[in-house]
């Protein structure tokens, strides 16, 4: 049964760093025009992104937070604060007070009063000081010194329970690095409910609230589309979505009047189960999940309830993300069209793994035929028949430790050029640091989450 | 009782989720009569099949029934996953496409709930397995 409170709505307008800039003034709009408590969330950090952000920071101390912070921000932040919308997002990245910093900054150059920032720290577990903790989690897997040698970062998952805290102070803003993406949303629930932090049921709804909400558009039709089949209106101006959470933790997911996309229990279902394994246990910092008995309700266009959901008791791990600079990636790439153009970009791939040899095994796609579905073994491309594709681009990848020998691919590609197939034109080529990741988990006292309220600027 | 023989898409959508280097395909009936069928034909080892070329060392299916759904986790099939694979697509987020291509033998008195118009394109046959 829905409560007597009024809900708490929590927007989200951002899915991924790269995502729109521009998704936040719609939500806040409804956010402002709904009246009640409401927060913003962005979540701007998957598992990649923390790793380019600690490199950014070791060329310059002041980044390693969310490049496009401003262009986020900037919109919204003085409605956000002359309202109450309190702010809850991942994009400290590697740099939390740095960002902090950065939003003080910005509010300044608005004229607006200061706001009280929090930054939740904890996450980094890379310094040398707890190179031990993470030797024993990472445990017999194999070079281990290796990795420890070429670790870029290494980051623990952190929960709600501290941004929960900083709100509970007062923070206006909430500013961290890596915690678990529905985490977001769990603390601003928290913290307006007071649930007891062992309140099972209510954490997983909550987190399965914010599960809907951390990939942005993903829910409001973005990604769903399928022309003929799953057919979706604006999505150039799709909205992102709001969860309307009431006292025991069930949602209502909706989005802005008046934008593109679209919510059904169709969108819903898809989301729910997104990066979910197991639905009986899907495993938070928080909370376990259980969907087994979830349900989606349509209460209106556009207006999806999800019921059903329960909790079990947190895990004694949080999950660690450790990245390691391994080798380096080449790729490179050349088209051919008209007749017997499938034909020349095989010979142009049969060409390239004769003079690369080094750089077995060489991945080979032919854009037009097979480039997608395939595996890095060759398996699924030579499974198909050579055809009569007449636009065909040839894409090979090969990684090596040895710079040197890794750029011999973009050479090689380029030399086709003249040595080549009849035909073959426009070749790009890129080589790039290949960063590789592991995954372990260490008990939750090695990983203590923390906040600390920043000082204004 | 007569049947007909279509593509997994015109009775069920999916999405795929991938963590390292393990991939999540759902599979979300259109219809709630259409649920049964799904149970019955879309199998851990149909499934399995389909990916033969991605090596899955173990394909999962878990059943929500008050949701029509079902999710699939097929494990070690992303080459290392999105930090290590070659492959373009890192993610396999394009790997639900390729699920949703299965054949399945829907019971005339069904096909009302199905998704979409027949499809002149689509074999009844993994046309890659030809080969």
């Amino acid at each position: 049964m829905p409560s007597a409170t009024a809900p708490l709505r929590i927007g989200c307008a951002a899915g991924f760093s790269g995502d729109r800039t521009d998704a936040a003034g719609p939500v806040v709009d409804a956010l402002v025009a709904a009246g009640g408590p409401s927060f913003l969330i962005f979540e701007t950090l998957a598992e990649r992104t923390l790793a380019l952000a600690q490199l950014a920071r070791r060329v310059d101390p002041d980044q390693g937070y969310e490049p496009l912070l401003d262009e986020l921000l900037r919109p919204v932040l003085a409605r956000c604060l002359a309202n109450g919308i309190r702010i809850v997002s991942n994009f400290g990245a590697a740099n939390p007070r740095g960002a902090a910093r950065r939003i003080a900054a910005l509010a300044a150059e608005l004229g607006l009063a200061a706001p009280r920032i929090a930054v939740v720290e904890g996450d980094d577990i890379g310094a040398p000081a707890q190179r031990p903790l993470l030797r024993a989690a990472l445990g017999a897997s194999a070079d281990l010194d290796g990795v420890m040698k070429s670790m870029v970062c290494a980051n623990a998952y952190l929960g709600a329970d501290a941004i929960a805290d900083a709100l509970i102070a007062g923070a206006d803003v909430v500013v961290t690095g890596r915690v678990a993406d529905p985490s977001l949303s769990v603390g601003p629930a928290l913290a307006h409910f007071g649930w007891r932090r062992d309140d099972w049921d209510r954490l997983a709804r909550a987190t399965m609230a914010g599960h809907l909400l951390e990939c942005g558009a993903q829910v409001t039709g973005g990604y769903y589309a399928d022309p003929g089949y799953k057919d979706v209106d604006g999505l150039a101006r799709v909205g992102y979505p709001i969860a309307e959470i009431d006292a025991d933790g069930h949602c209502t997911i909706t989005k802005p009047s008046g934008t593109g996309g679209r919510i059904d229990a169709h969108t819903v279902k898809e989301q729910l189960l997104y990066e979910v394994h197991d639905p009986a246990a899907y495993l938070t910092p928080d909370v376990v999940a259980d969907l087994s008995d979830a349900r989606v309700v349509e209460l209106a266009p556009d207006r999806v309830r999800v019921e059903g959901v329960r909790g079990h008791p947190r895990p004694a791990t949080l999950k660690v993300n450790v990245f390691c600079e391994q080798g380096w990636l080449a790729e490179g790439e050349i088209s051919y069209a008209g007749p017997r153009a499938e034909a020349r970009a095989r010979l142009a791939a049969d060409i390239l793994r004769e003079r690369l040899g080094a750089l077995a095994p060489l991945r080979v796609d032919l854009l037009g035929v097979a480039s997608i579905l395939g595996d890095d073994g060759g398996r699924y491309l030579a499974m198909q028949p050579p055809g009569q594709a007449r636009d065909v681009r040839l894409r090979v990848a090969a990684v090596h430790d040895d710079k040197a020998v890794a750029e011999r691919l973009p050479r090689e590609v380029t030399a086709l050029y003249t040595c080549g197939p009849a035909g073959g034109g426009g070749v790009r080529t890129a080589l790039r640091r290949r960063l590789s990741t592991r995954s372990c988990f260490v008990p939750r006292e090695g990983a203590p989450a923390r906040f600390a309220m920043t000082e204004p600027a | 009782m007569s049947s007909r023989t279509v593509p997994l898409y015109r009775a069920a959508h999916g999405r795929t989720g991938d963590k390292g280097n393990r991939s999540n395909i759902s599979v979300i009936a259109w219809h709630p009569a259409l649920w049964p069928t799904l149970v019955e034909q879309v199998s851990e080892a149909r499934v399995a099949a389909q990916f033969a070329h991605r090596r899955p060392s173990r394909v999962m299916r878990y059943l929500l029934p008050n949701l029509g759904a079902m999710n699939f986790v097929l494990d070690d099939v992303l080459d290392g996953g999105v930090n290590d694979a070659l492959n373009l697509d890192s993610h396999g987020k394009a790997l639900a496409f390729l699920l949703l291509d299965l054949p399945i033998t829907v019971p005339d008195a069904l096909c009302e709930h199905l998704a979409g118009a027949d499809d002149p394109h689509f074999l009844p046959t993994e046309p890659w397995r030809l080969a």
